[in-house]
């Protein structure tokens, strides 16, 4: 959901200054060069799938983590939650907390998603017992 | 092996890579005065960056046995851990928190000196060179000679149509 919010892609961009179609029957509107089209619901389900590995090893969760924070977008909840939940099995609270941070930083200007992570996070925080880092007072300097 | 001190790692690289607490690096043997820990690059690095929020490595290597005992009861529920010992863990694995990591400094005020500095020692230097090292102006830059060539010039009507000659008023003997 995020993702078609922020992601500035070419694609988008030309999607939006589409010129007037000639023929009035719907076209597959193809804006994107020949890249495989990925729906953002695919995209999660990847997301979420990778990090649900029951054996997930540290190396993973770090190459996970730093790819999806590389992308121009903002996790759903339930990556971060997954990802949260391998923390979890590879007992590293320290992580969780980065992560998020990390999603945090992501947001960017937009001090609205955060908050909005956290309140639907926080089923899975309370059950894991990851304060948030706003609990542990490391947002202030 | 690839060894390098820290300092030059910082000019090689955009941020600096911080130096993990290890114990395992050497310091170079053959500088007996030299300070700066070498950073073994071929191993996994630590850094602190936005977009790289899982380094390589964590950032204490070294665990003292309280610390250890801490880490085993991480594998337990973390809703039993105090917030000091949560805290403790993360600055086990991270050495900067995202706040401090993005924290402006006020390094551009010391830049901006430094330039506008060197530009008044260099303007105090020419300025010198002017009084001292310049030899005197050629006698064409004398009021008297440039006026002469000014008339010279407009006697040859220099560029009469847009240019020079054309902003004199013959007829009135001034400038339009």
């Amino acid at each position: 959901m995020f993702r078609a919010v922020f992601q500035l892609s070419s694609a988008g961009a030309r999607c939006l200054v589409r010129s007037k179609p000639s023929i009035s029957a719907p076209l597959a509107s193809r804006c994107y060069s020949h890249g495989l089209v990925e729906t953002d619901e695919e995209f999660d389900a990847r997301w979420v799938t990778y990090f649900s590995k029951p054996d997930i090893d540290a190396w993973e969760l770090r190459k996970g983590m730093n790819t999806l924070i590389g992308y121009d977008l903002v996790p759903e909840a339930k990556i971060v939650d997954s990802a949260l939940r391998a923390c979890r099995r590879l007992n590293d609270l320290a992580s969780a907390i980065r992560i998020l941070e990390a999603v945090k930083d992501k947001a960017g200007p937009h001090k609205e998603i955060y908050p909005y992570l956290i309140q639907e996070l926080q089923p899975t925080l309370s059950e894991l017992g990851i304060s948030t880092p706003e609990q542990l007072g490391m947002d202030k300097l | 092996m690839l060894r390098l001190t820290a300092g030059r790692v910082g000019s090689l690289v955009a941020r600096r890579a911080t130096v993990a607490l290890t114990t395992s690096s050497a310091r170079m043997a053959s500088h007996g005065h030299e300070v700066s820990e070498a950073v073994d690059m071929s191993k996994p690095m630590y850094w602190d960056r936005r977009e790289i929020p899982l380094p390589d490595k964590r950032y204490k290597d070294i665990l003292t046995p309280a610390d250890k005992s801490l880490k085993e009861k991480e594998k337990g529920p973390w809703g039993q851990l105090s917030n000091e010992e949560k805290l403790a863990l993360y600055r086990f694995s991270f050495c900067q928190t995202y706040p401090e990591m993005n924290q402006s400094s006020s390094e551009w005020k010391t830049v901006v000196a430094g330039v506008l500095y060197c530009i008044g020692l260099t303007g105090l230097v020419i300025i010198w060179q002017t009084a001292y090292v310049s030899p005197p102006a050629p006698r064409t830059f004398d009021a008297e000679w440039q006026a002469k060539q000014v008339k010279r010039m407009l006697d040859m009507r220099v560029s009469p149509i847009e240019g020079f000659a054309a902003q004199w008023d013959y007829e009135k003997g001034q400038w339009k």
